[in-house]
């Protein structure tokens, strides 16, 4: 009996192992534990290690003042009497600005050498080809080197500035441009801005509903277009062009007034722009190479012009094969800033993660609140992506 | 769908009556290669022409001659009155009246089997969406696939989807209809789907020229097969005459070849 009893329980088991639900189950579980076991070992570590050297796990250093100096701050004032999480909010306000700039720059460059990848000119094909082919090969460090050395070494000192129609003035200091000083009414032309906006949402939709029922075409796209620029350029005008310019100019030994531009961001946005935008140019030409000729014969053969063919057939498809490989590129440009440290750039790295680090010896935590930072950004730079993804994707109806 | 036809008067030289598509002299090369020497074709209005011939024998671009897909080099190409030159409002004027179907259906995939149909008669005839997706039913219904509407057209059978492919040319009400290897790409199962069809549209007096093996399909319909090779119109006669008696040594190879079996 014992026997029988023994050899049924095996048999089930078995069975269940076997069973591919219950299998999948039993997977899961056993890797959840496993996971759960591992998370635990490392924070007991961290705790044991922690208190052995006789270290706490709290914020309290984040309000503590900061005392060093942070070189590049174009949109927040900060000054080394502030505390240390106001340097993180710089130094994160800093990681944005070269992603953001560095996304707009990358996608602009990218799109254009994809493009010119397919180029029937043998010179322009084999020139996109080797410089894509170079800069992908060399490492992205060596790269933002490059670009800061060039800067630095060979630009001259502010005294003998190299000046473009004495408005813009190269040096290895900076690159000093003409601030835009905005005047009283000037707001009136942002709004005419974001006026325009808000009525080419609204006209499109109008549009659209228009052709479903009339089948009247309307030129959205030059609508579209002369909204967007027109209307902002005429209330400009008309409310008397409330906007000047502050020309930088030399006083002792360097430039008062403009904005100036330090060589460290320079060298990280062009060298990540043109880096990343060597991928995104392959992603491109991929894209566009995934669709086949038919389509464009078979769109011509029913009668579609070239800009229809383009606007309701090839755009549509590229974008759906392009966009999730983009995305990865996009989170790439983001995390590869933490680069930054490598020139001075004062990034989340350099800041919290770099000096203050050193300052309050608060490794776990300083670092906690840098990878925090690079998750949030890449979570919403995914978010970003896959609301446009789902946008244009294959919906029944 | 009337009042699309007045603009057409324009540019329209010749009669009604006259020969829907006229070919005269016509040449065209790749480059050094000649594809396709002197042809000379004229389609009569509802005639039902198939085109035959080893391949690479130019048969295929002699019909994408026809909607300006290729572009010829020398002699003349009038299609309902229409002669073919660079200038684009001719071209768009022909393609709306001349539909075509492909060996590999080149449906569109991102939209549905009735979006495919609707589209060209919402941006080309500026329909209302509503009329042309009644007109898109209705041609679906035609050849029998209703029910794959808002399906895509990578959800169908090859041979559903050169069906939605025909229905999707018709949509645009053409006068004349393209057939390049409609068949080829299908499984065998397939074929006599789409052949079907075909065949409907024949009876309805629809001008057709096709290019097809289904040799079947041209003795049942067709009211001249033409025979090419070399880039050359060989032999063209009416089918009876054409599979019983053909006259040149390189038709009845090509015909023993392709009937062996």
């Amino acid at each position: 009996m014992a026997e029988n009893v023994s050899q049924d329980e095996g048999k089930t088991l078995s069975h269940l192992w076997r069973n591919k639900e219950s299998r999948a189950v039993i997977i899961q579980i056993v890797t959840l534990v496993v996971i759960l076991i591992f998370i635990g070992l490392i924070l007991r570590n961290i705790s044991i290690n922690l208190k052995a050297i006789g270290k706490d796990f709290n914020f309290d250093f984040l309000f503590i003042p900061a005392g060093y100096d942070i070189t590049f701050q174009p949109i927040l004032d900060y000054s080394p009497e502030d505390n240390h999480l106001w340097a993180g909010v710089i130094g994160i306000v800093n990681t944005l600005l070269v992603a953001i700039s560095g996304i707009i720059l990358a996608t602009i460059l990218g799109f254009t050498l994809g493009v010119l990848r397919l180029s029937s000119n043998w010179l322009i094909n084999k020139m996109s080809y080797v410089f894509l082919e170079f800069t992908r090969n060399v490492p992205l460090l060596l790269h933002i080197l490059f670009v800061h050395a060039i800067i630095t070494h060979t630009l001259p000192i502010p005294k003998n500035a190299i000046s473009l129609n004495d408005t813009f003035f190269l040096t290895n200091r900076a690159i000093y441009l003409p601030e835009p000083i905005f005047e009283s009414g000037f707001w009136l032309t942002a709004v005419a801005f974001f006026a325009a906006i808000v009525f080419i949402y609204y006209f499109k939709i109008w549009a659209k509903k228009t052709q479903d029922e009339t089948g009247q075409i309307y030129p959205v796209f030059w609508i579209s277009v002369a909204a967007l620029f027109g209307a902002p350029i005429i209330i400009f005008l008309v409310s008397g062009s409330p906007l000047s310019w502050g020309i930088p100019v030399l006083k002792g030994f360097n430039f008062k007034g403009g904005l100036a531009i330090r060589p460290e961001f320079i060298a990280l946005w062009l060298a990540l722009s043109y880096y990343t935008a060597t991928y995104i140019a392959e992603i491109v030409r991929g894209g566009i190479l995934a669709i086949s000729y038919g389509q464009t014969e078979a769109a011509s053969a029913l009668g579609l012009r070239k800009n229809r063919v383009l606007q309701l057939i090839l755009i549509p498809q590229t974008l759906r094969i392009i966009i999730p490989p983009l995305t990865s590129q996009y989170l790439n440009l983001t995390k590869n800033s933490s680069l930054a440290i490598a020139i001075g750039y004062m990034d989340v790295v350099a800041t919290i993660g770099g000096i203050s680090l050193m300052q309050t010896g608060k490794e776990v935590e300083t670092m906690l609140i840098v990878l925090l930072t690079y998750l949030f950004f890449s979570l919403l730079i995914s978010a970003i992506m896959n609301f446009f993804n789902r946008k244009i994707r294959f919906k029944e109806r | 769908m009337t009042e699309v036809q007045t603009d057409q008067n324009q540019v329209r030289s010749s009669r009604e009556d006259d020969d829907i598509i006229q070919i005269k002299e016509m040449h065209k090369w790749y480059g050094e290669f000649h594809v396709l020497k002197n042809i000379n074709l004229s389609v009569k209005k509802g005639e039902r022409i198939v085109i035959c011939g080893p391949s690479g024998s130019g048969k295929s671009t002699l019909i994408r001659c026809i909607n300006r897909l290729e572009e010829h080099q020398k002699g003349k190409i009038i299609v309902d009155g229409i002669e073919l030159t660079g200038d684009l409002k001719h071209i768009e004027l022909i393609r709306k009246e001349v539909g075509m179907v492909f060996q590999h259906f080149n449906l569109f995939p991102h939209l549905t089997n009735l979006e495919n149909c609707a589209l060209a008669p919402i941006w080309v005839r500026k329909m209302p969406r509503k009329e042309a997706e009644e007109i898109g039913m209705n041609f679906l219904e035609r050849v029998k696939i209703p029910e794959q509407a808002r399906k895509f057209p990578g959800q169908l059978s090859g041979g559903q989807q050169q069906r939605v492919a025909i229905a999707r040319s018709l949509c645009m009400n053409p006068k004349i209809m393209l057939f390049d290897e409609p068949t080829s790409a299908l499984d065998p199962e397939m074929i006599a789907e789409v052949l079907d069809v075909m065949v409907e549209l024949a009876e309805e007096g629809m001008t057709m020229l096709c290019v097809t093996h289904e040799m079947g399909f041209a003795k049942r319909v067709a009211d001249s097969v033409i025979f090419m090779d070399g880039g050359e119109v060989i032999e063209s006669n009416e089918p009876n005459e054409f599979f019983n008696n053909p006259k040149s040594d390189r038709t009845k190879l090509f015909l023993s070849q392709i009937l062996a079996h």
